[in-house]
Order: structure tokens, then C-alpha cells, then sequence
């Protein structure tokens, strides 16, 4: 089985319509398991108290934020070289649910932020780097829906993710040597000095969790989009009834 | 650890529980709003194929869907 | 050559005519700079720390104004489709295109900036370091705003949208080009913001070149 069986989109909406209820489910499963440990089992930070369970949503947004955008990078990619008809769909229906995780990522930042450094916003180089890949988000998403004509469309956002993907380190980069001009003092490490194993679990099970959500939403949008193509197709008469 | 004490979250309630509830929110939102839309779409989209007799029967499909 | 040669001059020649041109963006940098002490303060020592800064921000946003009319009107009465058929391999004719660009934005501010110094007290030290980082990082502005420029081509108005594709990827050359120029005001070495500005300059270009002939290429179904 390879990318390609799946190309066709009618058949690949039928495996996702097998999958879904699966991912899903198992999304559910491991998120409350992350919840209840992370919430009531693992014990308090010696430094940070109970304001450190935020982490357990926090960082799993961060992990989805660059995980979708790399995802979309990929799409865009394969889209762009083999004009695999599916990857379009993938990259547009990832973007807003990246761009919902890194809202998230930004505001449980902001939430962790303020009990711990007194300001609700902190230039450092995570957060920052994340607000900008938010308007990468955002741009990609807009460029979508102001380019009428959907091939067209499909197109120019390639371009653009792949565009965004290669400035991404450059942006990164620029910004951790911008950073440690302005901020020679502490280093705000989100993730605390050592991870303890009893906080480490919880987190890679909610990271595991968070990402089979987006399997899931994307399921469910691809399958929205090759719909709606179909539809298009319909009602411009192309395709015979009853197919 | 009492209800009180879970509730109290050593005295970060306010960042720890709209953290938590926020993102909750937006996931549950986001996973409804997308499948509402695929059940829409993949409604309209079995009711038009069944209701298009007038679409030529001798047209060629297309030969890839509009990308 | 030929062809190369004459898509910058036509460029040029309608960039210096036409309403949004060369002009218009000399005197927005300049609008904005004058603006400042009037949100900042008239105090000297709150100026010349915030220079740096804001001469940068004056140059990306002036750059951002020049960028419509180079892909659009093009698309719309035809241009374009000759550029495209012509023997010229696409990506020199966008870099064709975004030499043109850069020669009526990003070069104009390299030699008014200076000028303009005293404006926001900029240190005289700092003056030239100021014109050097203009003079490397405008161009890589041009790259990336013609690139996105020639994907938003379809949309119409798409001001906005081109704002909010252009500057997120322009962060870098704010960063390292004010940060040069802040470092020879303090009287440090502005070498390696210098030589960062360069390089990301330099990727910038290949990458916004590549780029812009890809999205020209969409033009063709």
C-alpha cells in the first residue's frame, strides 16, 4: 500500500471514514489519561507549585504548532513535485487547526507567564518565535480564501508554505540571536532545568493525544474537502449521476 | 488532596483552570465546526449525485479533480 | 540580456511615473520618520535609542508600498503573458523584476536614510553603518515582497493580504539590520549583524527569486 492507492480521493475518504472513529477515540482515551495524571497525580513543581501543570497543555500545542506546519511543508512539497491531487487538500486542511494550536500554545503561554514572571507577555525567544509562526498561519489560511479560483489558489499556497518552511529557520534563528542581545540575564526555560519521568509521562501522552486529534480533525476536513470538490464537479455537470 | 485543594491548584486556579478550560474549549469547538462541515458537505454532495440526471452520461470524468 | 535589460528599465521607468512610485515611497519613509517624535517624545536621547529601529521599520514599510504595482497591473493588461513566452528563462525575469523594484524603493531610502539621520538624532557614527545595512537588506526586501506580490496577484485590493505575507518573513533583516546599526551608534563592532545581514540577504534573494518565477508560472493553465 502506497500514497498513491490513496490518491484517488473518493477511496482515501473511505479509509478515513474507517479511521476516524478510531483516532478519535483513541485521542480521547490517552487525552484523559494525560488529564487526570497531569492534573491530580503528578505531583507539584518544587519551584513553580501547582502553575506548572499548565505545561501539560502548553508545550503539547507547542509540539502541534510546528508538527502541522511541517506536515503542511511536506504537502506542499509533494503537491509541488508529483502533484499528488491529495496533498493540496492535506496543507489546506491542516492550516487552521495548526493556527488553533498556536493560539493555544500563546495564550496557556501567556497563562504559565504571568504567575511566573509577573508580565503577561515576555519577548522570549519561544513565545515569539511562535506569535510569528501564528501569521505565518494566518497568512496561509488568508491566501486561501481571497484566490477565487481554487487551482489557482491551490498553487500560490504551495509556494507559500514552501516559502514560509525555508524562511522558518532564518526567522527562528534571527530571533534566538536577537533574544540573547536583549536578554543576557535568565533564560526562561519552559521546560524546567530536568524533566522528572513522573512529569515527562503525562506529557508525552498528552503530546501523543494532541496528535491524534489532528489526525482525526484532518480526517474529517479532508474528507469535507474532497466532498466539496465533488460537488463542484457535480454541479458543473462533468461527472455522470449516481458515480 | 481534597476537591478544595485540587480546586485551589496551590493558589494558581486563575492561570491553571482557563489554561486548561481554554484549551478544551478550542479543541472541542474545532473538532465539532469540522465535523459539522463534513457532514454537510458529504450530505449535499450524495444528495446532488443522485439528483443530476441531466448530466451527460457519455461525458468523460473528469480527468482529475479541480486542482 | 536584451530582454533582461529592458523589463528593469520598463520597470524602472514605470516605477518612477507612476502614482505608488519612487517618489511616493521617499516621501512615506520620510512621512514616518517625521511622525515619530510626535508619538515618541521631541526628547534627543529617547530619539537616537529608538533609531535604529525605526528607520528599519520605515524602510520595510515603504518597501511594502511599492510592491502592487509591480506584478499586478502587469497581469491585467497582458504583460505578463509576453514575459512569460518570452526566451527569457522565468527567474530572470523576476529578478529582473526585482531589480527594478529595488531600484526604485530600497535604493532611493539606502541614499536618503542617511540624510534623514538627524531627523531621529541617529549618531553620525552610525549614519554610513545605516546606509551599508539598507544597501544589503533592501534587496532581499524586494525578493520577498516581489515573490509574494506575484502570489497575491489575483487578489484584488490585496494590500492587506500582502502586509500580511510580507512582513512576518521580513522580521530577520529588522533584526539584524537595526541591530548593526545600533551597535556602531554604541560605538560596538556592527560585524557579524553586518555579516548575518548579508547572508540571510543573500538566501533571501535565491529563495525570493525562485519563488516570484513560481508564482508567475501559475499565470499559465
Amino acid at each position: 500500500m502506497n500514497i498513491w492507492y490513496y490518491a484517488n480521493p473518493e477511496r482515501f475518504a473511505g479509509l478515513a471514514r474507517t479511521l476516524l472513529p478510531w483516532t478519535m477515540g483513541l485521542a480521547l482515551i490517552l487525552a484523559s489519561l494525560a488529564t487526570v495524571w497531569g492534573l491530580a497525580i503528578a505531583p507539584p513543581d518544587y519551584q513553580q507549585g501547582d502553575a506548572m501543570r499548565i505545561i501539560y497543555v502548553h508545550v503539547p500545542a507547542a509540539w502541534m504548532a510546528m508538527f502541522v506546519y511541517a506536515v503542511m511543508a511536506v504537502s506542499s512539497a509533494l503537491a509541488f513535485i508529483w502533484n499528488h491531487p491529495l496533498a493540496d487538500v492535506a496543507a489546506k486542511a491542516s492550516a487552521p487547526i495548526g493556527a488553533v494550536f498556536t493560539a493555544l500554545a500563546l495564550v496557556t503561554g501567556m497563562l504559565w507567564g504571568q504567575p511566573m514572571w509577573g508580565t503577561w507577555w515576555v519577548w522570549d525567544a519561544r513565545l515569539t518565535s511562535v506569535l510569528i509562526l501564528f501569521f505565518l498561519y494566518l497568512g496561509y489560511i488568508v491566501l486561501w480564501s481571497a484566490i477565487e479560483e481554487p487551482a489557482r489558489a491551490a498553487r500560490a499556497a504551495r509556494i507559500l508554505a514552501l516559502v514560509g518552511a525555508v524562511n522558518l529557520p532564518i526567522i527562528k534563528f534571527s530571533v534566538d540571536w536577537w533574544n540573547t542581545l536583549h536578554q543576557p540575564a535568565t533564560v526562561f526555560r519552559m521546560d524546567g532545568p530536568t524533566m522528572a519521568p513522573e512529569m515527562l509521562t503525562p506529557l508525552l501522552i498528552m503530546g501523543l493525544a494532541y496528535n491524534l486529534l489532528y489526525v482525526a480533525i484532518l480526517f474529517m476536513r479532508m474528507r469535507a474537502e474532497i466532498a466539496e470538490r465533488r460537488l463542484r464537479t457535480i454541479r458543473l455537470g462533468l461527472e455522470p449521476a449516481g458515480s | 488532596m481534597t476537591l478544595q485543594s485540587f480546586l485551589e491548584m496551590g493558589g494558581y486556579a486563575a492561570f491553571v483552570w482557563p489554561a486548561w478550560g481554554l484549551s478544551l474549549v478550542a479543541l472541542v469547538v474545532l473538532t465539532l465546526v469540522s465535523w459539522r462541515w463534513m457532514r454537510r458537505a458529504e450530505r449535499l454532495a450524495a444528495a446532488s449525485s443522485l439528483k443530476a440526471p441531466d448530466a451527460d452520461p457519455s461525458a468523460r470524468p473528469p480527468s482529475e479533480p479541480v486542482a | 540580456m536584451r530582454t533582461f535589460l529592458a523589463i528593469i528599465w520598463r520597470d524602472v521607468i514605470l516605477g518612477i511615473r507612476a502614482s505608488g512610485g519612487a517618489a511616493l515611497s521617499a516621501a512615506f519613509f520620510t512621512l514616518i520618520l517625521v511622525l515619530v517624535p510626535f508619538g515618541l517624545g521631541p526628547g534627543p536621547a529617547t530619539l537616537q535609542a529608538a533609531a535604529p529601529g525605526l528607520f528599519w521599520m520605515a524602510a520595510l514599510l515603504s518597501t511594502l508600498l511599492g510592491l502592487e504595482r509591480i506584478i499586478q497591473p502587469d497581469s491585467e493588461d497582458g504583460t505578463m503573458d509576453l514575459v512569460r513566452l518570452s526566451p527569457l528563462p522565468l527567474e530572470l525575469s523576476a529578478l529582473a523584476k526585482i531589480i527594478a523594484h529595488w531600484l526604485t524603493s530600497g535604493l532611493i531610502l539606502t541614499v536618503l536614510a542617511p540624510l534623514l539621520a538627524p531627523l531621529l538624532n541617529l549618531s553620525f557614527e552610525a549614519a554610513p553603518v545605516l546606509a551599508l545595512t539598507l544597501l544589503l537588506g533592501t534587496p532581499a526586501l524586494s525578493a520577498i515582497g516581489t515573490a509574494m506580490a506575484a502570489l497575491g496577484s489575483s487578489v484584488q485590493r490585496g494590500g492587506m493580504v500582502l502586509a500580511l505575507l510580507v512582513l512576518p518573513l521580513n522580521i530577520p533583516f529588522l533584526i539584524f539590520g537595526s541591530s548593526a546599526v545600533a551597535s556602531a551608534q554604541a560605538g560596538e563592532d556592527p560585524g557579524q549583524a553586518l555579516l548575518l545581514l548579508g547572508a540571510a540577504s543573500l538566501i533571501a534573494m535565491v529563495v525570493g527569486t525562485i519563488a516570484a518565477a513560481a508564482a508567475l508560472r501559475i499565470g499559465d493553465e
